[in-house]
């Protein structure tokens, strides 16, 4: 990997992320997966690291990596947007302890990615800045929200990539665009300086094309952090020297349910097959609360986003839309009016519907408890099996600009959400292909096993080749 | 101001304390110390509201807050929870404040206490901690203004709001109470209420049969009698129907002006905080803030009363005040007459003690203390000898030896004394017989003739002479 090959002086930083930049020159045109680009600042940074090497100096974990963050992860001195015109014009005095950490490893930030605005929405197509393309097929969706960070890796425009994940960001582009993506367990990864969009939901997680690359983002970010009071100090485990062999694989029939497409279905069958083969042990269950879980996730999620997305309103930094001398209500109206979108203002409407008086009980505390009783179901279930397994996408990458209702679009998250609301660690593993468009087989573990997950992951991605996305491959 | 007959005054007040004791603020390592800043000059990502930052809870406040709850005899949670109070305003950076909440399923850090004022119990509902919101300021009045300013360098400084019962019934009450809560909570060490702005209040009142009124933005306690006063006349012109609304103080024009009414009461929409875990206390840690906090005054006087015999009255006037309460302790180590010497501290010293620490020793008190025990000198005498001490800033000592203080204790010659003013008030002495007051008026004409006469010496000689006529 490009760590050791820097390392070893086989390749040099510059060139590497030289080569990086210019990739990203020649096919980010056609499909938008960067917002903003950090040539400069990469590329000084590459050359320390080449002298370093030079004069024998100690390199990080992650020495040469071009890292792709979703542009809801602050960097310092870089534009944070969310995908939103609200927050215009703003730059935070300070990286996201994920970021910290990844500099600290000598990881190199090339730039940031584009998402559906707040990372609402699984198609990245409600971004302010215009959508992402998939890059297995350009008139086709990546995924969300973290479509950016997922269509740069594929195509080769970032060794690796951060998403965040509140009800499946990472792991639906991961699916869609054929890599592997990461939710880690809920307090694995420190939240500093992601901005909020379900704060009780969401992870900081790592994407790449191959399994070995995720692992090492993954031990680079994670790890209890002062200003996270959130954060876990549970240590991460190595990966198991076994392999899957005896790994208690358990199947989720509501995964494989009625809305799943039949070739997907078909195809993530073929995956279990092929883990028994490795030497898993496949069974089958049934999480019987797992049909509420899409209702649940969109209550608190919204609810959550509605007081998050308080604060923007003009006075202090981002878009001020009012100029004029206006009452305050006004002016913080038109602000908001006109600084989101529409998926978001419906987001934040619902949501301060569920918390308000008279309501609250029947949505919002009701939530919690059938949160509580899914967390019950799966902790159950992953006591009999070390994995639970389903397809992470019921659907193949929906075309760009396919007209369906909010309430369709929300349906696909239905595989997703669940690990969530569990908390639980869960990954999304390359799964073959049907007409030519990327299919994800998702794993979950217990809580802080994310070892299990990759252990699996390294696994099944062995001997498969990696495959390129055609347009990336032209290239 | 004394209710009506028929119009029952009850009010609930609200305070708000800062935990001014605090270094820094509740939820991020900003100084609390704003008040001598220039606007916006103490604030970082987390008190400004930037989105990413993440609150961390200051430990300390959580200690502070655990002390008042004991204080005010509260019952203090195992277990509280953190809650978002969400509204718009612009001195609120995030669009809510981190609040507690006793609804909702949440749990205030301390629940259940009363205060006793002036022989009555007060009860507190609950305290919270939450976080302060930054502060606007006007060109003229909230209702005339064009623009306002911000300053957010308040914005997140730790508060403990106080919510009492409405067992409240007149003005000078609720500022008994305030003055109470306010000695008691300085004696913990946790808030210097004398800072501007460190202690608020809102009040509820309602006259009986009428609407609950709240008046807000009542910023210090001074102006609470006067709120108060102000709203129940203006109450009482409508005879108890008053409209329930939210009404502000506006201090300069002293008027409460009316806000929104009730039906356009804000929904704070309330929910758990997600950034933030539960506040943990186990029923060990609250045992041990308990031993280890400072004493109230309540607690103080009882003390008092049982340790040093002193009498109620003098315990209580002596333990009010903390200084007093403190030089005392120091005097009592050095020996007994421990009721002369509250009686000479409560009665000579509560003007303030001396500023230096070297002003008055200790051992100078207590040797003037032991003094008027030994009958060497008078308590007139002592009180004197204090008085010029601190005056000049001399010795106590110096005083009495340079004032040639000293008791008359022979009492052939105060016996002469009094055969001398009897002699000049023909009849006097057949009135002392039968009326205690012209007793004590006899009394006073003997000291007054020889100041250094014991009162008790006196006092004794002259009933025997009454009983030998
Ligand atoms: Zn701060």
């Amino acid at each position: 990997m490009v760590p050791s090959m820097v390392g070893h002086g086989e390749i040099s930083a510059e060139e590497y992320i030289a080569s990086m930049f210019e990739r990203i020159e020649r096919l980010d045109l056609g499909i938008h997966a960067y917002l903003q680009l950090d040539r400069g600042g990469a590329l000084d940074k590459a050359r320390a690291l080449d002298r370093r090497v030079k004069n024998g100096g100690r390199l990080g974990k992650l020495a040469g990596m071009g890292v792709a963050v979703k542009d809801i992860i602050c960097v310092r001195s870089l534009q944070a947007t969310c995908g939103s015109k609200i927050l215009e014009g703003f730059f935070p005095p300070y990286s996201a302890t994920a970021i910290q950490r990844i500099e600290r490893e000598d990881g190199i930030v090339l730039g940031k990615t584009n998402l559906d605005e707040f990372g609402m929405g699984n198609t990245t197509q409600n971004s302010a800045f215009g959508p992402t393309m998939n890059p297995w097929d350009l008139s086709r969706v990546p995924g969300g929200s973290s479509g950016g960070s997922g269509a740069a890796v594929a195509a080769g425009m970032a060794s690796v990539a951060l998403g965040s994940d509140t009800g499946g960001s990472i792991r639906c582009p991961a699916s869609f665009c054929s890599v592997v993506g990461l939710k880690p367990t809920y307090g694995r990864v420190s939240r500093y300086g992601l901005i909020p969009y379900a704060n009780s939901l969401e992870q900081i997680g790592p994407m790449g094309r191959e399994a070995e690359s995720v692992w090492l983002l993954f031990e680079a970010i994670a790890g209890h952090d002062p200003e996270d009071a959130t954060s876990s100090t549970e240590p991460v485990r190595p990966l198991r020297a076994g392999g899957v062999e005896g790994l208690r694989v358990g199947r989720i029939k509501e995964f494989f349910g009625e809305g799943a497409q039949p070739k997907v279905k078909e195809k993530v069958m073929d995956g279990c097959a092929r883990l028994e083969t490795l030497g898993a042990k496949v069974g089958d269950l049934s999480i019987a609360s797992l049909p509420y879980s899409l209702a649940v996730y969109y209550i608190i999620a919204m609810a959550e986003a509605s007081s998050n997305l308080s604060r923007y309103d003009g006075v202090r930094y981002g878009l001020s839309a009012e100029k004029g001398t206006v009452d305050w209500n006004t002016a913080f109206s038109r602000t908001r009016s006109e600084g989101f979108g529409e998926e978001v203002k419906r987001r934040i409407l619902l949501g301060t519907f569920v918390l308000s008086a008279g309501y609250y009980e029947a949505y919002y505390v009701r939530a919690q408890k059938v949160r509580e009783l899914l967390t019950r179901e799966f902790t159950l279930a992953l006591k009999k099996f070390d994995v639970l397994l389903g397809p992470t996408m019921p659907v193949l990458p929906p075309k760009l600009g396919e007209k369906v209702t909010p309430l369709e679009d929300y349906l696909i998250d239905i595989n997703t959400v669940a690990a969530n609301l569990t908390g639980l660690p869960a990954i999304s593993v390359p799964c073959g292909f049907v007409d030519g468009l990327p299919v994800g087989m998702q794993l979950i573990a217990p809580r802080f096993r994310e070892d299990v997950l990759l252990t699996a992951a390294v696994a099944f991605g062995k001997g498969q080749g990696l495959k390129s996305p055609p347009l990336a491959e032209a290239a | 101001m004394q209710a009506e007959a028929g119009l029952r005054v009850k009010i609930g007040l609200e305070v708000h304390c800062q935990l001014t004791a605090l270094k820094t603020k509740l939820f991020c390592a900003c100084s609390s110390d704003y008040r001598s800043s220039e606007p916006n000059e103490k604030i970082c990502p987390v008190c400004f509201g930037l989105p990413g930052t993440l609150p961390v809870l200051n430990a300390k406040a959580i200690e502070y807050a655990t002390m008042i709850g004991l204080a005010l005899n509260c019952t203090v949670a195992n277990r509280s929870l953190f809650y978002r109070k969400n509204y718009f305003y612009p001195d609120l950076p995030k669009g809510f404040q981190i609040s507690q909440y006793d609804k909702a399923g949440g749990v205030a850090i301390a629940s259940a206490g009363s205060v006793d004022v002036e022989g009555k119990s007060i009860r507190i509902t609950r305290i919270q901690l939450e976080e302060d919101p930054g502060k606007l300021t006007y060109e003229g009045t909230i209702d005339k203004s064009s623009y306002s300013l911000v300053d957010y360098n308040r914005a997140g400084i730790a508060l403990v709001e106080i919510v009492t019962e409405p067992d409240i019934e007149d003005a000078r009450e609720a500022k008994a109470f305030l003055e109470k809560l306010r000695s008691t909570i300085e004696s913990l060490g946790v808030s210097n209420g004398e800072l501007d702005g460190a202690m608020r209040c809102d009040a509820n009142i309602s006259l009986a049969g009428g609407a609950r009124v709240e008046v807000k933005n009542i910023s210090s306690f001074k102006e609470v009698e006067k709120a108060l006063n102000y709203e129940i006349l203006r109450q009482k012109t409508f005879s108890g129907n008053a409209s329930s609304e939210t009404r502000h103080w506006d201090e300069r024009r002293s008027i409460t002006i009316a806000l929104r009414s009730k039906e356009e009461e804000q929904d704070y929409r309330y929910f758990p905080e997600p950034d933030l875990r539960p506040i943990v206390l186990q029923p060990e840690t609250i045992e041990g803030v308990k031993k280890t906090m400072p004493e109230v005054a309540d607690a103080r006087a009882s003390r008092y009363a049982k340790e040093f015999g002193l009498s109620r009255q003098l315990a209580k006037e002596l333990s009010a005040n903390k200084d007093l309460s403190a030089f005392f302790e120091e005097c009592a180590k050095l020996g007994g007459g421990y009721q002369e010497m509250a009686g000479l501290i409560v009665g000579e010293l509560s003007g303030g003690l001396p500023a230096g620490a070297s002003a008055l020793p200790p051992q100078e008190f207590v040797g003037l203390v032991k003094m008027v025990e030994s009958s060497a000198i008078t308590r007139a005498q002592a009180k004197e000898a204090l008085r010029e001490a601190l005056r000049t800033g001399g010795h106590v000592g110096d005083v009495v030896k340079q004032k040639n203080m000293s008791a008359v204790v022979d009492e052939r010659a105060i016996a002469a004394i009094i055969d001398r003013v009897v002699g000049a008030r023909p009849g006097a002495l057949e009135e002392a017989r039968g009326d205690k007051k012209s007793f004590s008026y006899l009394v006073g004409q003997v000291l007054k003739e020889e100041p250094r006469a014991q009162p008790g010496v006196v006092a004794k000689l002259l009933a025997k002479k009454l009983r030998e006529k």
